[in-house]
């Protein structure tokens, strides 16, 4: 049997263990067996965006010896999943650790996102969900064009029992998250997902998913304030949802 | 300044200078993001013209079955021509002066604004006329002239629209995006002499008004300046890509013609024009073809301008080419497909950014020409969408540019501080508990502490106000209240020890 190893992410580990919560009780659904190495932390991407690369070298070195020993890792989170895969070996390059790069990038091959990884990796679409509320679905910037996982959770979404998908206008746009981004440039950010949770409102779902809960948590913030009814639900929970089987 | 093929002009490569141009900004972008964001009309306009342009974009490249190999092509082609750039410009410099041209070079804006001004004077006129050109207005060679008596005029509807109102472009393409059609109609009343005094905000009208207005200076000014999109090293010939046709008027009409070119626009060979003009349009435009493309090699007797000059401007483009990362920012060719499809772009408008070059390619570009202590919060002016680096023609990784620059920035910044500020002491404290499993776990703790800020709201438990810096994010949303228990606690208390099933 593969055994998984799960890197929850600092933010879900922290702020959204019910997604963490989900992706093993999926996995484990599938009959995979999934570990959760208690040596990690983070990796490294808030740093790197922010222009803080040279700090990430000893969080770049701790991921890649937590996951080490795992046949395949499975991220919550396209942009921490694309961080592993795009960023830490170039970071480790720059900073002069090529040995680490190479560590790093025999790591980031067996490193996928959840969606990735139940539809490319595994196969699968249908998860034995159910999940009974009209759902639209955000495609983050880093699930769309940089790890460019395309139509994965639409289509695992499609195999939900009871689950109605509806579109979401202007799908593409970013959130305006961005990391510090939100602090930096807070009232640039806060145009942005303004107009991302009207289009969310306007979509007439019940609930917005996505791979990413750090894209989740800023859109849902704001519809939270606006006193609005949607909830957002990251992917893996809904995935995890047996609700009126 | 100016001088024969291969006599010596090298020089430590430098930063665009201070004191000239527009390249930098008076404010930070965060802040001059705020007048664009106060603005619900200008947000409209704004948005209504990026979507327009972006559309039509998307539908021209579909139609295109091998537009990835075209944007291949033109990467390789821009980075093969870096790579032999100052072989490539002596071919261009000794081709231009065998058919006929003068060749100039100019270090710095300073240096440029010199030649042309001189130029202009030599011949003794007061008037120019201008084509629409980015380089000109990098180093605001309008005002340089306007210093030694000499008018400039912008022929480009859209520029002059911008001049008219004592204004600056917000767009690379679409200078006057910022303005409606009523605003328009406003500026060309008060400044346009014997207009019709009850002329309509019709784009038509508009435009004949513009045309005789521009048509009398057509006719009658002697020099006309202009940039270029392309030069070609193997034959000496420069050309302008436009809409107009206006460009083509100033190329021909005057006698004199003076180009200021960035050292960075050329390409080596006239096949390879075949590859960008096939990129261009479609991605600036979104046109197939764009109406006027106008070549010229030096002068010819008794058809068009008797003297040709053309200005090879630095102003910060081999310091920029000396960072292995950033140099990629020099192979832009201005179609400003990454400004329409910036979600902060379409929010802030160009004017936040403080320089010519807006959008994400500003972002990168103008910190690299200027030196980024002159333009520290350009590289910070984005969220890393992505979306510039899958629409640009020639390929150019912005993203990777603006984190490089980010690096760049928080290096300078540490090296020229006596104390550390308080984002580095932060970023270190973070960075020393995020590298280890254990220490995370004990940072985790008092970061419990929050749910005490929150509140349970219809179920569950938000926070309305953090301290600052979080106040940043809590002015606008509602931050999640940390949970009871984290994963890490759920997992070690849970399945840990053989819990597992």
């Amino acid at each position: 049997m593969t055994r998984i190893g799960l890197f929850a992410t600092c933010l879900a580990d922290t702020l959204f263990p019910d997604v963490a919560r989900a992706v093993v009780e999926v996995l484990e659904r599938l009959d995979c067996e999934v570990d959760f190495p208690q040596q990690q932390a983070c990796c490294g991407q808030m740093h790197i965006n922010s222009g803080y690369q040279h700090q990430t070298i000893p969080m770049i070195e701790n991921f890649v010896d937590s996951f080490d020993p795992y046949d395949v890792i499975v991220v919550p989170s396209a942009s921490c999943a694309a961080t592993i895969r795009h960023q830490q070996a170039m970071v480790a390059r720059a900073e002069g650790f090529p040995e680490l790069a190479t560590r790093v990038e025999a790591v980031a091959e067996r490193t996928f996102e959840f969606s990735e990884l139940l539809v490319e990796v595994l196969g699968v679409t249908d998860v034995g969900a159910a999940y009974p509320h009209t759902v639209t679905y955000h495609p983050t910037c880093h699930s769309l064009r940089m790890l460019r996982i395309g139509d994965n959770a639409v289509r695992l979404l499609r195999e939900v029992e009871g689950l109605e998908l509806v579109d979401l206008p202007d799908a593409d746009q970013c959130c305006g998250f961005g990391g510090t981004f939100a602090i930096k440039n807070a009232d640039t950010s806060a145009a942005m997902v303004a107009d991302k949770a009207d289009c969310v409102v306007a979509s007439g779902a019940g609930v917005c998913t996505a791979v990413d809960s750090s894209c989740l948590m800023n859109i849902g913030g704001v519809l939270e304030r606006q006193g609005k009814r949607v909830q957002t639900v990251h992917l893996a929970e809904i995935l995890a949802s047996t609700e009126g089987q | 300044m100016s001088g024969g093929v291969g006599e010596a002009r090298s020089y430590e490569p430098v930063p665009a200078p201070r004191g000239v141009g527009h390249l930098r900004g008076t404010d930070s972008f965060p802040k001059a993001a705020r007048v664009a964001l106060d603005d619900p009309q200008l947000r409209r306009n704004l948005g209504r013209a990026t979507r327009t342009i972006r559309d039509k974009r998307a539908q021209v490249v579909d139609e295109v079955d091998d537009w990835q190999a075209l944007r291949d092509a033109g990467a390789a082609l821009k980075e093969s021509t870096m790579a032999q750039l100052p072989e490539l410009l002596e071919q261009l410099e000794s081709n231009v002066i065998a058919q006929g041209g003068t060749v100039h070079w100019a270090r710095d804006a300073n240096e440029a604004n010199a030649i042309v001004a001189g130029l202009v004077k030599a011949h003794g006129e007061t008037d120019v006329i201008k084509v629409k050109s980015m380089a000109t207005q990098e180093i605001a060679l309008n005002e340089a002239l306007a210093a030694e008596g000499i008018s400039a005029w912008e022929t480009d509807l859209a520029e002059l629209i911008v001049q008219l109102g004592d204004d600056m472009p917000s767009h690379i393409l679409v200078p006057a995006i910022h303005k409606n059609r009523s605003e328009i109609r406003d500026i060309f009343l008060s400044e346009i002499d014997n207009i019709d005094p009850d002329i309509s905000d019709d784009p038509r009208q508009l435009a004949m008004a513009a045309r005789s207005h521009l048509r009398r200076r057509f006719l009658s000014t002697k020099v006309g300046i202009s940039g270029a999109n392309f030069a070609v090293a193997e034959t000496g010939t420069l050309s302008v890509v436009e809409s107009e046709g206006n460009g083509r008027m100033c190329l021909t009409l005057p006698d004199v013609l003076i180009t200021v070119m960035g050292i960075e626009k050329l390409v080596p060979t006239w096949q390879d024009l075949e590859v960008f003009l096939q990129l261009l349009p479609r991605s600036a435009t979104g046109e197939r073809m764009n109406p006027y493309t106008t070549f010229w090699t030096g002068v010819h007797d008794g058809d068009g301008p008797s003297e040709f000059h053309l200005v090879l401007l630095d102003n910060g483009r081999t310091a920029t080419l000396a960072d292995e990362v950033g140099r990629q920012a020099l192979h832009c060719i201005r179609c400003s497909a990454c400004l329409n499809v910036c979600p902060v772009y379409e929010r802030t408008g160009g004017h936040a950014y403080g320089s010519v070059y807006p959008g994400p390619i500003g972002a990168i570009l103008t910190p690299q020409l200027t030196g980024i202590e002159d333009n520290p919060t350009l590289p910070y002016a984005s969220t890393l969408c992505g979306a510039c680096y899958d629409v640009c023609p020639v390929k150019i990784n912005i993203p990777e540019v603006l984190v490089h620059l980010r690096a760049q920035k928080v290096q300078i910044k540490a090296d020229h501080a006596s104390v550390p500020s308080g984002e580095d002491v932060a970023m270190a404290a973070a960075a020393w508990a995020m590298s280890n499993g254990q220490r995370f776990s004990m940072a985790q703790r008092p970061l419990g502490l929050g749910r005490l800020l929150s509140r349970n709201r219809g179920g569950r438990r938000t926070i309305r106000k953090a301290p600052w810096p979080l106040s940043r994010w809590t002015t606008y949303r509602d931050s999640p209240s940390p949970p009871k228990q984290t994963f890490r606690t759920w997992w070690a208390t849970t399945r840990r020890g053989g819990a597992q099933k």
